[in-house]
């Protein structure tokens, strides 16, 4: 694999400095959690992603945007992640973009997705975990368009966004691929239930009460939602094992630097060999899962066709290795990991959500032996 | 044509004519390596032309400088030369510590006398090195150890023993650590040559839990050692050792690597879900760290790796490693349990399975290198 070139080394360091300087806690995730925000995010600072060119990351140049693609766009999220800053980059900018990618929709969006306007969100789980295949909700043609019947949940910046893709079910049954299709859905078109979840960041439950679209509501071909589906779902999987990444990272450095502050018995705790040894394995853990998210990300990009093995393995590493790092993080920092004033446990609730986020570590596991052949 | 192509298109037709196609074949166990030196009977003709032609062109060695029997390569060329060799499966001409592990630091810290009489015969596998570094009371803490070396004016004396010493009862020459003074740990230790011929050496091969003999006890008495047989300065040896290790820890984490990353599910197919599951998990962390493995040699080549990273890398193979031949020996059931069939090819899983303990083990074991990492990478304070 290769090295960051000095292009995305510089994009890096950005996004990092960014993020560090504007998109930490305090002036962030505790301000909107604490004034009782209901987007979860602020929207001058969304704006703000835009005016730094980020949004663009995932547009191509033609549409006025970087034509740049998942290792960039991973490089930004470890750095969202390690700053814990909720930003809709991930819905809207990677995972929004790719979905309409190629079709009359990314004219329609992405101008406002570059100006850090337009927040996008996507409607794909419906049951209590991620299984994008057993999508049942009904869409059937009437008239020139579509009717729509079912429910969402889990719709990360659901409440929010200014435009829901939401898959449904053209044909076929319930475990099939095929028969999906990915419709543009406006904002307030479904009944919305806004659910704060446990790391402050908001999501929405959708109902669809024979909600009608028009045909050209449909993102790429009817029956063939799978593809664009599968499109945004690798970029988002891929995206989230990168923000995991930031996440235990975040986390561990935070609590590396615990281990050099805080004494007992006499002497630093960081001295125990006990504690020096589990963090010394988290330290080389996160190594393997920033190398194996940032390979998925090429491969990604250059569309090799290992990329999907790839991608459920960085999804899979990443989230057990964040969760690794989080519980650690607040184990060793003992009393003070557990108050809401340390930032310690923060991680731990973020990294719950993402780690939730496209499919759990048990599903991409399941999905790695699945396309190994058994 | 850019010069890599035209060194990559030589490259391939010298092959394609000078590999015998017995070395063509994948190796089917340790012993179909060629280890080279003095008393090594080659396994046939083919392998011993192999040798010759590859030494020849100085591609046993191709990156060391043309004077010392590399071909002087520069690092694409190496790239290409391996690549080539990969793409028709021929064998490595000759496997050695001497090329590993020895080469590497007098290419670093020996002297230029040092260099041209040891450095060729490396090259041409024509003497066989073996690496004095454990004894029975320094084994994590290797700078403890205690085989003595006096100045006897022209000539150094050594006794003690060493342990653990890979195939000393093979090889020609050791590479070994001895204590010059004893005025300071580290700074009383010096790195020492001598023949495994002189008077005064014996050996004695230890039998392991897998059954083999791969290991050593190797005893000085009154050894008389030529005084210019010292790597680098008297009392400076431990700089030579740990410039070493480094290189011997990367070869080790690289056995965490197996074929296709090392996975496990594609061939073992498990039908138990609960063992499936476990398997799933583990490609997981096998597939990982092959990607980390490829970035670790990209920074490393670049200069960006941490100078005590082999040590997390080091840690994570073995152990990733260990997992492997468990889950094997799972999967094999009562089959995986034979030590000495036929059908079982001698017993090859359960020796494997064994054999893979001390691979956190040797080299300095994981919680050797977790210290490490702990302090030389994260900073937390010394005990």
């Amino acid at each position: 694999m290769a090295l960051l070139n000095e292009d995305q080394k510089m994009l890096q360091e950005t996004a990092a400095s960014f993020l560090r300087d504007e998109g930490g806690p305090a002036k962030q995730l505790r301000h909107w959690r604490d004034t009782g925000c209901t987007d979860g995010y602020g929207t001058d600072f969304w704006q703000q992603f835009g005016e730094l060119g980020l949004t663009g990351i995932c547009i191509p140049e033609a549409q006025g945007g970087l034509g740049l693609g998942a290792v960039e766009a991973a490089l930004v999220l470890e750095e969202i992640g390690r700053n814990l800053t909720p930003s809709p980059f991930l819905t809207t900018a990677v995972v929004g973009a790719k979905a309409i990618e190629g079709t009359a929709h990314a004219d329609r969006w992405y101008p406002e997705i570059l100006a850090g306007k337009a927040v996008l969100a996507l409607a794909v789980d419906e049951g209590r975990r991620h299984a994008p295949e057993q999508t049942a909700l009904k869409a059937e043609r009437r008239g020139n368009g579509f009717v729509l019947n079912g429910a969402k949940k889990f719709v990360v910046h659901g409440n929010s966004a200014d435009m829901v893709l939401t898959v449904a079910r053209t044909a076929g049954s319930a475990g099939e691929t095929g028969g999906i299709t990915l419709f543009a859905v406006p904002k307030g078109a479904a009944e919305t239930e806004m659910v704060t979840l446990a790391d402050s960041s908001k999501a929405a439950r959708l109902t669809f009460n024979d909600v009608e679209l028009d045909a050209d509501a449909v993102v790429g071909d009817v029956d063939g939602g799978w593809a664009p589906l599968s499109r945004a779902l690798s970029a988002g999987r891929a995206g989230a094992a990168a923000e995991l990444v930031g996440v235990a990272a975040g986390a561990t450095a935070m609590t590396v630097d615990y281990l050099k502050q805080r004494k007992q018995f006499g002497k630093l705790i960081g001295e125990f060999q006990a504690l020096q040894h589990r963090a010394a394995h988290l330290y080389g853990e996160i190594e393997i899962a920033r190398a194996v998210a940032l390979k998925a990300a090429e491969l990604l990009d250059s569309n090799d066709p290992q990329a999907d093995l790839i991608v459920a393995v960085a999804k899979a590493k990443a989230a057990s290795v964040s969760k690794l790092a989080v519980q650690e993080g607040v184990q060793m920092h003992g009393g003070i990991g557990m108050t809401d004033e340390h930032d310690i446990g923060l991680y731990m609730k973020r990294d719950a959500v993402l780690g939730e986020l496209f499919g759990d570590t048990y599903f991409h596991r399941n999905r790695v032996a699945e396309l190994s052949g058994y | 044509m850019s010069d890599l192509d035209t060194f990559r298109s030589e490259t391939r037709a010298w092959l394609d004519a000078n590999c015998p196609p017995e070395m063509r074949e994948p190796m089917r166990s340790e012993a179909d390596a060629c280890w080279g030196g003095r008393n090594w009977t080659f396994q046939s003709d083919a392998q011993r032309v192999w040798l010759e032609r590859m030494a020849e062109r100085g591609w046993t060695v191709p990156h060391w400088p043309k004077e010392y029997g590399g071909a002087g390569l520069n690092p694409g060329e190496a790239k290409v030369l391996k690549e080539e060799m990969a793409r028709i499966d021929a064998r490595s001409p000759l496997t050695s510590f001497g090329i590993s592990m020895l080469g590497p630091a007098l290419l670093k810290f020996g002297n230029e006398e040092q260099k041209k009489r040891f450095l060729p015969e490396i090259a041409r596998g024509e003497i066989r090195w073996c690496q004095g570094y454990s004894e029975p009371g320094a084994g994590s803490d290797l700078a403890g150890l205690q085989t003595k070396c006096e100045d006897k004016g022209d000539h150094w004396l050594v006794n003690g023993q060493k342990v653990w010493t890979s195939y000393a009862d093979k090889a020609d020459w050791i590479f070994c650590l001895v204590r010059t003074s004893t005025e300071s740990k580290q700074g009383g230790i010096s790195f020492l040559l001598f023949d495994m011929e002189s008077p005064g050496v014996s050996t004695k091969p230890i039998l392991l839990i897998s059954g083999y003999s791969p290991f050593c006890e190797t005893f000085f008495d009154d050894v008389q050692v030529p005084k210019d047989q010292v790597v680098g300065e008297v009392n400076r040896g431990w700089d030579v050792a740990k410039y070493l290790l480094g290189h011997e820890r990367e070869m080790i984490a690289g056995m965490g690597l197996g074929g296709t990353g090392g996975t496990l599910g594609a061939s073992l197919k498990p039908d138990d879900p609960l063992l499936r599951a476990e398997v799933a998990a583990f490609d997981v962390d096998a597939l990982a760290f092959a990607a980390m493995s490829e970035r670790f040699f990209e920074m490393f080549k670049a200069g960006e790796a941490h100078p005590a990273s082999p040590s997390m890398m080091k840690y994570a193979g073995t152990e990733l490693n260990k997992r492997r031949h468990e889950l094997a020996m799972a999967a094999g059931g009562f089959d995986a349990l034979e030590w000495d069939s036929d059908r079982s090819k001698n017993g090859k899983s359960a020796r494997d399975w064994l054999r893979t303990k001390a691979n956190s083990i040797e080299g300095g074991t994981s919680e050797v290198q977790l210290g490490i990492v702990a302090k030389h990478i994260l900073g937390l304070p010394g005990t």
